[in-house]
């Protein structure tokens, strides 16, 4: 199967001065085209810097990553920024909408600098918000931001999509229909998919199971049935 | 319109009272500045049309009576393109339906009409025609004060023959923009005016055939002016020369001057303020707004947004609030301007408008305003941009409090909690703090500079009048007569008491340093015309010496006990070298003292004098001004009281308005900084102060936190308002003084109090309307939702 990221000796060390937080030690890990992967670990396991490396927020401290055939670890900011311009669509805990902004105008943050965009109004309805494109996050539930959050990700038709607790400030009712929406998507669109959680309940709707302990990779476990959203429960 | 522009609309909309408080700060400097660099640009635009169309000479000079073949030399003078030799007189009016004694300066019309400077623009009739003994025309501003229309007649008191002179019609003249009697404070349209008449007859009326005693030259662009003025000088010097001058002290052009000076020390004084305040406060709003929506700018980040994209995002959001703050400005500058120019007509003549602001003025304020509020969000706006995208999708750190030595002096102090977080925040944000600190005390520090200008002109109105000169009229002559024939001016009828004074015209050099100058003769114990030290004395001038005036003492270097040489003007053309006795305070014009009978002795010739100083019974004044309008060489007449009255009434109604703008202005920066300051205070603070509540605090010991740190900070800032305060009003003093008049210094401790009392005022009104917020709050929302 084709990766669509690689990482190879990857590590992470945040410096605060009096003291250095090892927060990925020695990565190696493939991630591959079309495939639903969850990364799962407790708090503080790495998980979220390994996903901000591979989204191009954050640097590494040493270690290589590719995505295809792209060196991010060669890249400056500029082009790191056309990388998540281009390719990656982000899906964050606290659905981190703006507030002063309506649904639609959430994601027209994105179709209006991505390459080859969705029209906003399809992207909603493709989380199944078309009724609710000129509501304002305020006035909406919080699964319902975090589907419009999706919508937003999506917009841009990318290669890939990183989810960072996805469900964490979700009820489990309205969790599952975000991840419903999530696992539509791979389906449908066949977007890379890396969700990240601490909710193992989460872990059966994956192709693969990533475990993260420490800033290691504890091990990797392939679903050989998965599971659909409607069945978790937590 | 991109999503990121509704973004930027809408947080526009969502601050908008922040930003409109930032805005109003910003309109007043714009204001300020629109109203003193317009005014300034097209007043001296104005102007140098006006000298430039109507050739206004560049040198002046008067004599006692200069032979016309003069002239022939004159024009050889190098440097020198053209001349105009006039005869310059004084003359008391006899104008139907004005009971007070009117005078005029008459001056001679060429016979072939050919008037090469200074000419004037007609305005109604025509010029009178050349050789006619009785035609005239007169300034306008005359004519409509005294209701005179071409054809009417009027009595004239030439060299002592009344003669009814017809009026052909009126003029306004580069030479009198600003026509002032001598002697006078205000120009007075109703009791002196300018008459051209032409030459043949002023010659006859005054026995000047073949003389003058006026010239003006034009120069050319590469004369060396100072090299044709001592030509000129030795040229008149034989025939009673009284010092050449060029158009810096042209009495009309100085006034000019003076007031375009004054325009420039207010475009550079107190915009600068305004708009320094105004980038602090962007500073602090747009900082606060980016430490809001750190998580906004990581996910724009994210999505992929680049640095650039973000950071123009935000200053945008500054050039919104620039671009309302320049366009309420634009609208009230350009309100006040015109206001400014109405006050203007009154006191300035010119034959054509000027109202209209350049385009320049308008740029410059504008682009000041961008800039300013650019420049205040620059900062904010390159740590958003520079903000790595991870960071900013994580909470922030909380801010890290110290245990400092001054932290732990005031643990000692067992001050309560509530105090100790206004305490800690100051101390942890010491820039900002600082800089709240620092605009409120600039609040107080305008308001200080406003109340400046009532107590100075209360001490200018006093010393000048009250003290100084307390006599009801002033008669001038021209020439001087004797001291005594006093005796005469005494039984003039209603006169109590009368005495004289003599002015000398003289170069006084010290060193390199020269200026001229009217020396001022008198008796010993004159009492309506006193002489007031800088200790508050009454004095009279010694024996033998000079008392100055502060600004001249200080224009030629010299204290008392220096000696000074004194080169006697019009015909005497001698130098003394006289001691300075003393430096004496005199706010209007620069005096300098003499004994009558030292001068008189100096000048070998018995005592003369130039002006009779009247006290007068008011009820006799009608009978008064009928006899002085028959009396030949009275060049003019001064009613004190009526000067004063008007001098009062003018400058009281600017300094009205002065202090109306800047009483404003203060509560418009001090409402900016306190309500900026507090609301952001409130955004930081909400989640404790939200905890608090919850702990079981009430609103009012919630509320005190909030309205502390702010009233706090008013209060540190008072000392240092008062210091910046008194350092603005002495550079507005400095900046309004010159030759003609200077501004005294007087800082009165009410004027302070008052500065406190109405910036603390608005504090507390600024953050009560905060705390509003404050009892609004939705304690569990503000809990649930992440900061």
């Amino acid at each position: 199967m084709q990766a669509v990221f690689r990482t190879q000796g990857l590590s992470k060390v945040y410096d605060t001065g009096e003291l250095k937080v090892r927060a990925l030690d020695d990565v190696d890990l493939e991630l591959y085209a079309g495939e639903l992967a969850v990364l799962l670990g407790p708090s503080g396991s790495g998980k979220s810097t390994l996903l901000n490396i591979l989204g191009g927020l954050d640097h590494a401290t040493s270690g290589r990553v590719w995505f295809r055939d792209l060196e991010l670890t060669s890249l400056n900011d500029r082009r790191l920024t056309l990388y998540r311009r281009d390719h990656v669509g982000f899906v964050f805990q606290f659905y981190n909408l703006v507030a002063s902004l309506t649904a639609r105008e959430n994601v027209q943050l994105v179709t209006d600098v991505a390459p080859n965009p969705m029209p906003a109004a399809e992207a909603l309805a493709q989380v199944g918000l078309e009724h609710r494109l000129d509501h304002f996050p305020a006035e909406m539930s919080g699964g319902e931001q975090q589907r419009v959050a999706i919508a937003r990700a999506i917009a841009k038709r990318p290669e890939v999509l990183l989810c960072d607790e996805p469900t964490g400030a979700l009820d489990s009712k309205t969790g599952v229909q975000v991840l419903e929406v999530l696992r539509d998507v791979n389906d449908r669109l066949g977007t890379s998919t890396a969700v990240i959680t601490h909710n193992a309940a989460i872990r059966k709707m994956a192709h693969r199971v990533v475990y993260f302990l420490d800033g290691r990779i504890d091990r990797i476990e392939e679903n050989a049935t998965r599971i659909a959203p409607s069945q978790i429960k937590w | 319109m991109t999503a990121l522009d509704r973004k930027l609309f809408r947080d526009f909309r969502r601050l908008w009272a922040q930003a409109f408080a930032i805005a109003l700060v910003l309109a007043c400097g714009v204001a300020i500045l629109l109203t003193t660099f317009g005014t300034y640009l097209s007043l001296e635009e104005t102007r140098s049309a006006y000298y430039e169309r109507n050739r206004f000479a560049d040198v002046f000079a008067d004599a006692n009576r200069a032979p016309r073949w003069l002239m022939q030399e004159i024009r050889e003078i190098s440097g020198v393109r053209a001349a105009d030799a006039r005869i310059s007189k004084f003359a008391v009016l006899d104008v139907p339906g004005q009971d007070e004694t009117v005078t005029a300066r008459i001056l001679s019309l060429p016979d072939d009409g050919t008037l090469h400077l200074n000419l004037p623009v007609l305005r109604t009739g025509r010029m009178p025609a050349p050789g006619s003994d009785h035609e005239v025309a007169v300034n306008q501003p005359f004519a409509k004060a005294n209701n005179l229309r071409p054809g009417d007649t009027f009595t004239a008191n030439l060299n002592g023959h009344q003669r009814s002179l017809t009026l052909t019609g009126t003029l306004l003249s580069p030479e009198f923009i600003y026509t002032i009697g001598p002697g006078a404070m205000m120009p007075d349209n109703e009791t002196f005016g300018i008459l051209w008449m032409p030459q043949t007859a002023v010659a006859a009326a005054f026995d000047m055939d073949g003389a003058f005693n006026n010239v003006t030259l034009k120069l050319g662009r590469n004369a060396n002016i100072n090299d044709v003025i001592d030509r000129l000088d030795t040229l008149l010097d034989p025939y009673g020369g009284l010092g050449a001058y060029g158009r810096d002290t042209q009495i009309s052009n100085s006034f000019i001057d003076s007031e375009l000076e004054q325009q420039r020390t207010g475009a550079m004084i107190l915009p600068p303020i305004f708009y320094a305040i105004s980038a602090f406060l962007v500073s602090m709003v747009i900082g606060r707004i980016i430490a809001l929506e750190r998580s906004e700018i990581g996910l724009l980040k994210a999505i992929g947004y680049s640095n650039v994209e973000i950071c123009v995002h935000y200053l945008l959001l500054a050039g919104l609030i620039a671009v309302v703050g320049t366009l309420i400005g634009w609208a009230a500058g350009t309100w006040l301007a015109r206001a400014l120019a109405r006050l203007y007509a009154q006191f300035f003549d010119f034959p054509y408008l000027i109202y209209n602001l350049s385009y320049t003025a308008y740029a410059l304020s504008g682009v000041l305003a961008i800039a300013s509020a650019a420049l205040g969000a620059a900062r904010s706006a390159l740590k958003a941009a520079r903000l790595p995208p991870a960071v900013a999708m994580a909470p922030p750190a909380p801010p890290r409090f110290k245990r400092t030595l001054l932290d732990r002096m005031l643990t000692a102090l067992r001050l309560s909690q509530p105090v100790m977080m206004i305490l800690r925040s100051l101390m942890r944000w010491p820039v900002r703090s600082g800089f709240t600190a620092l605009g409120l005390a600039l609040a107080v520090a305008v308001l200080v500079a406003s109340g400046f200008f009532t107590s100075a002109l209360d001490e200018l109105v006093s010393t000048t009048f009250d003290r100084s000169n307390r006599q009801d009229a002033i008669l001038m002559f021209e020439p001087d007569i004797p001291e005594t024939a006093l005796a005469a001016v005494t039984n003039l009828p209603g006169v109590m008491r009368a005495e004289g004074q003599q002015f000398q015209s003289a170069v006084l050099r010290h060193g390199h340093l020269e200026k001229d100058a009217a020396i001022e003769a008198r008796r010993p114990g004159a009492d309506l015309a006193r002489i007031i030290a800088t200790d508050g004395r009454v004095v009279d001038p010694p024996a033998h010496g000079l008392l100055l005036s502060r600004r001249l003492a200080a224009q030629l270097a010299v204290q008392p006990g220096d000696r000074i040489e004194v080169e006697f003007l019009g015909g005497v053309n001698e130098t003394h070298v006289v001691p300075v006795a003393g430096i004496v305070t005199q706010y209007v014009g620069l005096g300098a003292y003499m004994d009558i009978e030292t001068l008189s002795h100096m000048l070998r010739q018995a005592p003369q004098i130039s002006v009779a100083n009247l006290k007068v019974d008011t009820q006799a004044l009608p009978e008064l001004h009928r006899v002085l309008k028959e009396t030949p060489n009275l060049s003019g007449l001064i009613m004190t009281d009526k000067m004063q009255r008007s001098f009062e009434a003018t400058i009281r109604e600017n300094v009205v308005i002065m202090t109306t703008i800047y009483l404003s202005v203060a509560v418009l920066i001090t409402i900016g900084v306190a309500y900026n300051g507090a609301r952001i205070q409130l955004s930081e603070r909400a989640r404790e102060l939200a905890s608090l509540r919850i702990l079981g605090f009430s609103r009012g010991e919630v509320s005190f936190i909030l309205v502390g740190e702010t009233m706090l900070l008013a209060l540190l800032a008072q000392p240092l308002g008062w210091l910046l305060g008194g350092g603005i009003a002495a550079a507005l003093a400095h900046g309004s003084t010159s030759d003609l008049y200077e501004i005294p210094l007087v800082l009165e401790p009410a004027g302070f109090a008052l500065a406190s009392l109405v910036v603390l005022a608005a504090a507390l009104m600024s953050s009560l309307i905060v705390r509003r917020r404050l009892d609004r709050m939705d304690l569990v929302q503000v809990m649930k939702t992440r900061e």
